[in-house]
């Protein structure tokens, strides 16, 4: 019941992603402007900064995923769906498993794209540890995204939402994004330096830890968080 | 009657505060099983704060509600699949076609989407718009949709805000018999709506809510309009 629950909820937002294409595109567009703002401010005749590329990687991540979260509640706003949902007569948690899939999902299209974008633009070296940075890029997501999915849906009915999600959302998801800008940074070395597989590994169960602890509590507070 | 079926919705010196407003203030009510109740009062009375307690996503600040014989934190989310809402908002995704909108919900309701779909859409008028996006629809066909999807999994006990919004003499006339056949059938039905005359012909029973208060409870009687006056106010 409660992966079902997840799953059904999964679907009915690409169900309706894929009526618009809406938060996809505007989430790419941003991500993407974002990456060419940074590729126009930091690359000199055809040279990049060694170091630059991991932190645009995840900046983009971040700025792109609180445009999404926004843009995804809103919808639930709209119709107030969220209370229908809230309404089945299914583990309210699952409901969160559900839209954190639909959130994870969404910018892991965006990483596709960022990935290639950004090694490209700043010659960076990103895919010589293909498996960790893969790794290193799930985990990331998943803790931005579990924080993010939580607050936008508890800021569903505040009129000030938009302000608040990255108020509340940036303070709590910069370890995360810290840990998956140095673990990143840890395999795109510099010219002549090979990747610091250890390192990265640190990173990596850093990121997975603070998964656990996000997931748990996001799980944990959804219900009593959602009922008014 | 299953496990979760309940005959009689019970509120005991229900508040529900939000800062330092009280949306609802020691409202006790009892409603049995095939009353039609018209919850009537003014903007702001507390209406739509005391159909969110009963469907169990506004929490009550004090006092209790029973469900037959459990509370909603003693029944789990069971007691869900007995309740179906209305609300002012339709809870429908405007992207989604209407089959798609009952499909989602028949599923989530864990419903055999092939059977209840097609019925649903057939109730509210719309076999023929079934592919079109509701965002498309006028407010009475929403209305219409909404409906059914309030009532897709034959709820116990059936709340309603509102139901009559942007709903021709027609439709009214077939929302309105709908509710007398699920009364019939031994649900129970709460009405919130500002319509006196279509509540006049409609309610069993009158619950009267001013300033979060419950101010009258008692049988439906001709002459509705002219007693929601002399108790609330104009009308």
């Amino acid at each position: 019941m409660f992966l079902r629950t997840a799953l059904l909820v999964l679907r009915k937002d690409i169900a309706v992603e894929v009526r618009t294409f809406e938060i996809l595109l505007t989430t790419l567009f941003f991500a993407v402007a974002v990456v060419l703002v940074f590729a126009f401010a930091f690359v000199r005749e055809g040279q990049a900064p060694p170091y630059a590329a991991p932190g645009i990687l995840w900046i983009a991540i971040a700025f792109a995923g609180t445009l999404a979260l926004g843009r995804t509640f809103e919808r639930e706003r709209y119709g107030e769906t969220l209370r229908a949902l809230l309404l089945a007569p299914a583990p309210r948690p699952a409901l969160y498993i559900g839209k954190l899939l639909g959130m994870v999902a969404l910018l892991a299209i965006a990483e596709v794209i960022l990935v290639p974008l950004i090694a490209f633009l700043f010659a960076s070296p990103m895919f010589e540890r293909p498996v960790l940075l893969v790794a290193l890029l799930a985990a990331g997501t998943v803790g931005f995204a579990s924080v993010g999915t939580l607050f936008g849906a508890m800021l569903i009915r505040t009129r000030t939402r938009d302000v608040l999600l990255p108020i509340l959302l940036y303070p709590i998801t910069v370890p995360v994004i810290i840990c998956g800008v140095r673990g990143t940074a840890a395999l795109v070395a510099g010219p002549g330096e090979p990747p610091d597989e250890a390192l990265a590994t640190m990173w990596l169960s850093i990121l997975l830890a603070m998964d656990v602890v996000f997931l748990v509590l996001a799980l944990w507070t959804f219900e009593p968080l959602m009922t008014e | 009657m299953s496990a979760h079926d309940f005959d009689t919705v019970q509120l005991d010196d229900v508040s529900r505060h939000f800062g330092r407003r009280r949306a609802l203030s020691r409202v006790t009510l009892a409603i049995k099983s095939g009353e039609i109740v018209g919850l009537l009062g003014p903007n702001g009375a507390g209406k739509s704060t005391l159909l969110g307690v009963l469907a169990t996503i506004v929490a009550p600040t004090s006092g209790t509600i029973r469900y037959g014989t459990a509370t909603a934190g003693e029944s789990g989310p069971a007691l869900r699949r007995r309740i179906g809402v209305l609300a002012h908002e339709l809870y429908l995704y405007p992207e989604l076609s209407a089959q798609q909108n009952l499909t989602f919900f028949a599923n989530l309701y864990g419903l055999d989407a092939a059977q209840a779909v097609p019925a649903a859409l057939d109730r509210a008028g719309l076999s023929d718009r079934a592919a079109d996006e509701v965002g498309s629809f006028s407010r009475g066909m929403r209305q219409r949709l909404a409906l059914e999807r309030a009532l897709l999994h034959q709820p116990r006990l059936v709340l309603l805000d509102e139901p009559f919004t942007g709903l021709d003499d027609r439709s009214v006339g077939a929302v309105s018999d709908r509710l007398r056949r699920l009364s019939a059938g031994g649900a129970i039905v709460i009405v919130a709506t500002h319509d006196l005359d279509v509540a006049d012909g409609l309610v069993t029973r009158v619950a009267l809510v001013r300033d979060g208060r419950l101010i009258a409870d008692e049988a439906a009687a001709p002459g509705l309009r002219a007693r929601y006056r002399s108790a609330i106010g104009t009308a």
